[in-house]
């Protein structure tokens, strides 16, 4: 890994969808991310938890400007690309989709799906150099050649999963963006892609924004991990000190609600179960945004949103009462 | 499972014209097979399969997508869709033997000694009617409850399953409540008749984790106040292992290991079992340890393999694995596994002893 090169930064990322109000003509805003700051080093892996609806989707596609930020900046390489043409930039960073049933064209072969990236970017001088591009990058990812004039209709979930790979790897990205890609298969195919990721970002020296709600998962593939509520940053550290030693208290209350798959340790573990739901991002909470659900608030949380302050080197945590979590 | 059972191999179940009922079961499925007609083919969605529940337990059925786990639930009910049929043996709930029984008399059952939830709240509950309906419902339909009656059970209900202000949520309908309070609701409405049995089928995967903790907890303590027996349907390892008293694992439509839960995570005897347990990540684990994947995709329901459905995948494969599936070997009276390698292991140990 290369010493702490900042390949991707955000800085105060807002991303805002108009929604419809209750009333006519009214008009209101989801606050889907709100003020999120994080960098991802070269060839690390940062990974990004957080219920549905937390706004762990929508900064994975703004920081690909599939989506235009409403304010905050978004650095590629030290570059500000907050608002340049981004058509260069698709050959570096690149996304995986959460579900290979929907993200492939069901009309389009494999290997024209995968081709497809070469041609927009014109990486091929002719037929034969394109297809031998293409049969290389199936087999990078596990499949064959023969697959690459089949349907996605004729493959399973996993193998559909790798196209989808395949596709994101053919401009020969340094950055990828994936979203949930393990979240719709069984569980005995979900080791091998995340073995697959981790062989590729090993070979290629690739950078990931690892997006999932399995924290299991997110903390094996991950060097680093950013906790995510309603919009918000709330936690970010190293994987191991985050499992170990978070200090937020959503960080721990999300940590305790995992079931492990060892009876004793479940036995054992305490849980803290979390009343109510997640507030309604068109409504948030006042002052901090979990304290409808926090065990420890107070007024000063309703008060006033609790600062992004770094616990020790590289944890950071944004909540009134860190020292009485402890 | 008793011991003549065990003697009878897997092959010539099918000749054996009785099954006979252990009464001590709640629920006692024995060599059920099931298949579904289809225009490409018959896929058996069930072949051979064997489980028991006793009153109060809580049974966790675990394996991936198409491995019969859900089917084999359903056709408790009778509720096997078309064109799916039980081609052979015998399923007896509560001293019912479903087999025999007419749409009446299931339908006199349903709701009432055994229920369902299922996976996703969203569709399961009705748009078009309140939350008090649909629970009203299930009560004006299996007691002689008036409707005052059945309206106040079902405030209790609602109350018992840790709905505030069921006055209100009575009145509301189901696109008014959020994932986690649907699925309350949908246990309120199988509760609402206190069966003698739940089938969860995957009641937490369309949650959030949170929320998840939030009904596995809540699911578990009305088994403790209300003493019903559950049917857990999951594929997350993490989910069974905090629940369930014994594990049922399926693979192809098959019970390849089935056991206490602590015997199935420590002492996992077939290889899927074991290869599921190494595949998943742990969140204690200190160091990076790389997965151990199972490699291989899912079997294709329409072409099975002859023999052991996992013999494609498994590390440990042997010529015999291929030709024929093995029987289940016992190793303690409650803990069995169907694997050629536990046969050999066996064979090994008389041939020692004699020795």
């Amino acid at each position: 890994m290369m010493e702490n090169e900042k390949l991707v930064e955000v800085q105060h990322l807002q991303q805002y969808f108009p929604v419809a109000g209750s009333k006519l003509f009214e008009k209101k805003v989801v606050k889907a991310v709100d003020d999120v700051s994080f960098f991802i080093n070269r060839g690390e892996t940062l990974g990004l938890v957080g219920e549905s609806g937390c706004g762990k989707t929508t900064t994975g596609r703004t920081l690909l400007r599939l989506y235009e930020p409403t304010a905050g900046k978004i650095f590629y390489s030290g570059k500000d690309i907050t608002h340049v043409n981004m058509l260069p930039y698709r050959r570096k960073m690149q996304i995986v989709f959460q579900d290979p049933y929907a993200s492939l064209d069901p009309r389009m072969t494999v290997g024209d799906i995968v081709g497809e990236a070469i041609d927009i970017h014109h990486l091929a001088k002719n037929a034969q150099e394109r297809r031998d591009r293409i049969i290389e990058l199936l087999s990078l990812v596990g499949l064959n050649s023969e697959h690459a004039n089949r349907y996605p209709h004729e493959f399973s979930g996993g193998q559909r999963q790798r196209v989808g790979i395949a596709r994101a790897l053919a401009v020969n990205p340094e950055f990828i963006v994936c979203d949930e890609p393990i979240s719709a298969l069984d569980v005995s195919i979900q080791a091998q892609v995340v073995n697959m990721f981790e062989d590729l970002q090993e070979r290629m020296g690739l950078t990931y924004l690892f997006i999932a709600h399995n924290l299991s998962v997110v903390k094996h593939i991950s060097n680093r991990i950013g906790v995510m509520y309603l919009g918000k940053l709330v936690e970010l550290a190293d994987s191991y000190e985050l499992t170990f030693h978070s200090v937020h208290p959503y960080t721990r209350s999300l940590i305790s609600a995992i079931p492990i798959a060892d009876p004793e340790v479940n036995r054992a573990t305490h849980r803290i179960v979390l009343e109510g739901d997640v507030p309604s991002p068109v409504n948030p909470p006042s002052g901090c945004r979990f304290r409808t659900r926090c065990p420890y608030a107070d007024e000063c949380c309703a008060q006033s949103e609790p600062e992004w302050k770094e616990v020790s080197p590289g944890h950071f945590a944004a909540c009134h009462h860190l020292d009485r979590v402890k | 499972m008793n011991k003549e059972q065990n003697t009878v191999s897997a092959a010539s179940a099918a000749e054996v014209p009785q099954n006979i009922h252990n009464p001590e079961y709640l629920v006692d499925v024995q060599h059920e097979r099931l298949s579904f007609f289809t225009p490409a083919g018959e896929v058996k969605a069930l072949n051979d399969v064997s489980l028991y529940v006793k009153e109060g337990e809580v049974l966790g059925i675990v394996g991936e997508s198409g491995s019969g786990k859900s089917v084999t639930a359903y056709s408790l009910m009778g509720l096997t869709a078309y064109p799916g049929r039980i081609i052979g043996g015998d399923l007896w709930f509560n001293g019912h033997h479903i087999n025999k029984m007419s749409e009446r008399e299931m339908r006199k059952m349903r709701g009432n000694e055994i229920s369902i939830i299922f996976q996703d709240p969203m569709t399961s509950l009705n748009p078009v009617y309140t939350i008090g309906d649909q629970i009203r419902e299930v009560i004006l339909l299996h007691t002689g409850k008036s409707k005052k009656e059945a309206n106040d059970r079902a405030r209790e209900l609602l109350s018992l399953v840790g709905i505030n202000e069921p006055d209100k949520r009575l009145k509301q309908y189901p696109h008014e409540l959020s994932g986690g309070m649907r699925q309350r609701v949908m246990i309120a409405i199988a509760l609402a008749c206190e069966p003698k049995l739940l089938i969860a089928d995957e009641p937490t995967t369309a949650l959030d984790v949170t929320i998840q903790a939030q009904i596995l907890e809540l699911m578990m303590d009305l088994k403790r106040k209300l003493g019903m027996a559950i049917i857990l349907i999951t594929h997350d390892l993490g989910v069974v292992a905090g629940t369930c008293d014994r594990i049922a694992v399926m693979y192809a439509g098959k019970v390849v290991e089935s056991g206490p839960t602590d015997d199935i995570f420590y002492h996992p005897a077939h290889e899927y079992t074991k290869g599921l347990i190494a595949s998943i990540p742990n969140l204690n684990e200190k160091e990076h340890k790389r997965l151990i994947p199972i490699e291989g995709t899912p079997v294709d329901m329409l072409n099975p393999p002859a023999g052991c459905p996992f013999a494609p995948r498994c590390r440990a494969c042997m010529k015999i694995c291929l030709r024929s599936m093995p029987e289940y070997t016992h190793l303690t009276d409650a803990h069995y596994s169907a694997c050629w390698l536990l046969n050999k292991a066996a064979l090994e140990g008389r041939e020692e002893e004699k020795a």
